[in-house]
């Protein structure tokens, strides 16, 4: 089933498309970038603003350059859903876009916290201190939260240090790695099985269940990386251990 | 005093599991849960919870538990014997699924292989205590959260129960229609999200064919043998949403299907969707077990979600129904 939606904001109109018989999915165009994912972002906002006033709507999805809506088919039917995705498209599009939260994120790169930083640098003839140099130098975006709870999918990275993944998936990779897989980056936020090249860790802890909200990271937010030594490693990885020094955005910026 | 149960035989894939946990797929947490919930909450019905308590979900070889400390009501979805026994070394007494039973503290419970299906509930009077993890009990392994430290139970671990009645009527499902799932029909999809990765032949040759699930299967996805798809324009999307029963065709062309403990997002072209009303169907598939498909528009898979709904509230009505049932003894008084 293939809908048009009835808004065109100025762009071309994202293609509203079943996925299933409770998923509708919006499709924006088809490339990664923080134009569009801007616009899934604000749409993934207005949304959820209904998800506790509409009846039978359940679930808000974004993505890079698609969103899930998610809905109880014997509450609300797909036309009633397509209307209202119609309606937050129209609203979203003269919203004003919240100011970005922004994260200065400490990063211990190579050796037993970054094991595939080595081969990376040699795999583009670089110096490894020009790949963390090229990695800390851009403000990232984080695209998307997904895969496994609180991982972040991070746009902006160098195309310099764009990298196919793995030929062998890793079985094991610790919480807080700070990755390269393909033209993405990202922090993972728990230990998990992973096909990217492990270039650094963060001692942060990204999803953290001794929180109500667990979750550090957000679709939307700004990310700065700055390299720190194995001994700071060590000690702000022992400061997390109160909850009370839970890591905060920069101040001044962002709600 | 709540019933502790001491796990004696942890089985092949032991969890705690409850209806999930919804609402932060936002933020890549998958929503687990039962992956029968019909049989779930069948299971608690019986003993007398609300539908969405923790219960224990056994997989194929079902396993062994000890009730310590106090008497507990326990009841069993799915296809499989059940014996109770005073002592380690006293005679077994048989037990049927599909109703409840009053256990003594010390009895040592048994579940056997699973006859038909891959999946059954336990459930016991008060449900499993877990602390709940974003709101619910369920475990998810792969993430380490959830259930009993986030893992699969093993051999000597002892979960908690909530406060159940003490004296619980007795109740079956009288109509034992358990038909619904193991039913042998197509499995219902609606084609797309990405249909249009693939040429037309290729989702003929997808609707065509008998697949076999494969043994690698888990609670995340289910694996398909059977004919390769082909791709009309690469194995790689830009990373979106999987939602509940997405059919992936990856690189290979072996078809992929996302369940409860899915990654919230992936980057392969997704041919269709398997519909609501057949995934707990499609959990209950056994390994080696052949399986078609067959597509549906969205108004017919919202006919058959709304039939299984109603098949399944009819037999969580038929439990509530009679409350003269007699209140039943001990196995072992």
């Amino acid at each position: 089933m293939t809908t048009d939606a009835p808004i065109s904001c100025g762009h071309a109109a994202p293609r509203i498309v079943a996925a299933g018989d409770r998923t509708l999915l919006v499709e924006f165009p088809d490339r990664i970038d923080a134009e569009t994912n801007a616009r899934v972002l604000a749409l993934s906002h207005a949304l959820r603003g209904s998800l506790r006033k509409v009846r039978g709507l359940q679930s808000v999805v974004p993505a890079y350059r698609s969103l899930a809506v998610g809905f109880d088919p014997l509450l609300i039917g797909h036309d009633a859903v397509c209307e209202l995705i119609g309606r937050s498209l129209q609203a979203s599009a003269f919203a004003p876009a919240p100011a970005p939260r922004r994260w200065e994120v400490p990063v211990c790169y190579g050796g037993a916290h970054g094991i595939d930083l080595q081969a990376l640098a040699d795999q583009h003839g670089l110096d490894p201190a020009r790949v963390i140099a090229r990695h800390t130098a851009p403000v990232y975006r984080v695209y998307m939260v997904g895969f496994l709870p609180g991982f972040a999918y991070l746009g902006g990275l160098d195309p310099a240090l764009h990298t196919p993944r793995r030929a062998m998936p890793r079985a094991h990779t610790p919480a807080g790695s700070i990755n390269i897989g393909g033209q993405q980056t990202a922090i993972a936020s728990v230990p998990g099985p992973s096909g990217w090249h492990l270039i650094g860790r963060t001692p942060w802890r990204s999803f953290d269940l001794r929180h109500a909200d667990p979750f550090l990271f957000e679709a939307g937010d700004e990310i700065v990386f700055t390299p720190i030594d194995e001994d700071e490693f060590e000690r702000l990885a022992a400061l997390q251990d109160d909850p009370a020094r839970r890591p905060q955005p920069l101040p001044g910026v962002g709600p | 005093m709540s019933a502790r149960l001491r796990v004696e035989k942890a089985g092949m894939l032991t969890t705690v599991q409850d209806l999930g946990r919804p609402g932060y797929e936002h933020m890549g947490v998958p929503p687990s849960g039962a992956m029968d919930p019909g049989a779930l909450r069948m299971a608690n019905g019986l003993v007398g919870n609300a539908p969405g308590l923790a219960a224990l979900e056994f997989t194929l070889l079902g396993g062994a538990l000890q009730v310590l400390e106090a008497d507990c009501t326990i009841a069993f979805a799915g296809s499989a014997l059940l014996h109770a026994s005073a002592t380690a070394a006293s005679p077994a007494r048989s037990l049927s699924p599909w109703q409840s039973h009053r256990v003594p503290a010390g009895a040592t419970l048994t579940i056997g292989p699973l006859q038909r299906g891959v999946r059954g509930y336990l459930a016991v009077g008060g449900g499993i205590a877990v602390a709940p993890v974003l709101g619910s009990a369920s475990t998810l392994t792969r993430a380490r959260l959830g259930g009993l430290e986030g893992r699969a139970l093993a051999r000597g671990d002892v979960l908690a129960t909530g406060d159940g009645r003490r004296r619980s009527p007795r109740r079956w499902l009288a109509s034992r229609d358990t038909g619904w799932f193991y039913r042998d029909a197509p499995i219902g999809v609606i084609l797309g999200p990405q249909q249009d990765h693939f040429a037309p032949a290729e989702i003929g040759r997808f609707l065509g064919a008998t697949y076999r699930l494969a043994p690698q299967s888990d609670r995340m996805g289910l694996r398909l043998d059977g004919p390769a798809i082909a791709h009309a324009r690469g194995a790689d999307i830009i990373t979106d949403p999987i939602a509940a029963g997405s059919i992936q065709i990856p690189g290979a062309g072996q078809p992929l299907i996302a369940m409860n403990d899915r990654q919230t997002t992936g980057g392969y072209p997704k041919i269709a969707t398997v519909i609501s009303a057949d995934l707990p169907r499609l959990a209950q598939m056994r390994p080696g077990q052949p399986l078609r498909f067959e597509a549906l528009d969205p108004a017919q898979a919202v006919q058959r979600w709304r039939d299984y709904t109603e098949w399944v509230h009819a037999r969580e009505d038929e439990l509530r129904a009679d409350p003269n049932f007699p209140i039943f003894p001990l196995l072992f008084p």
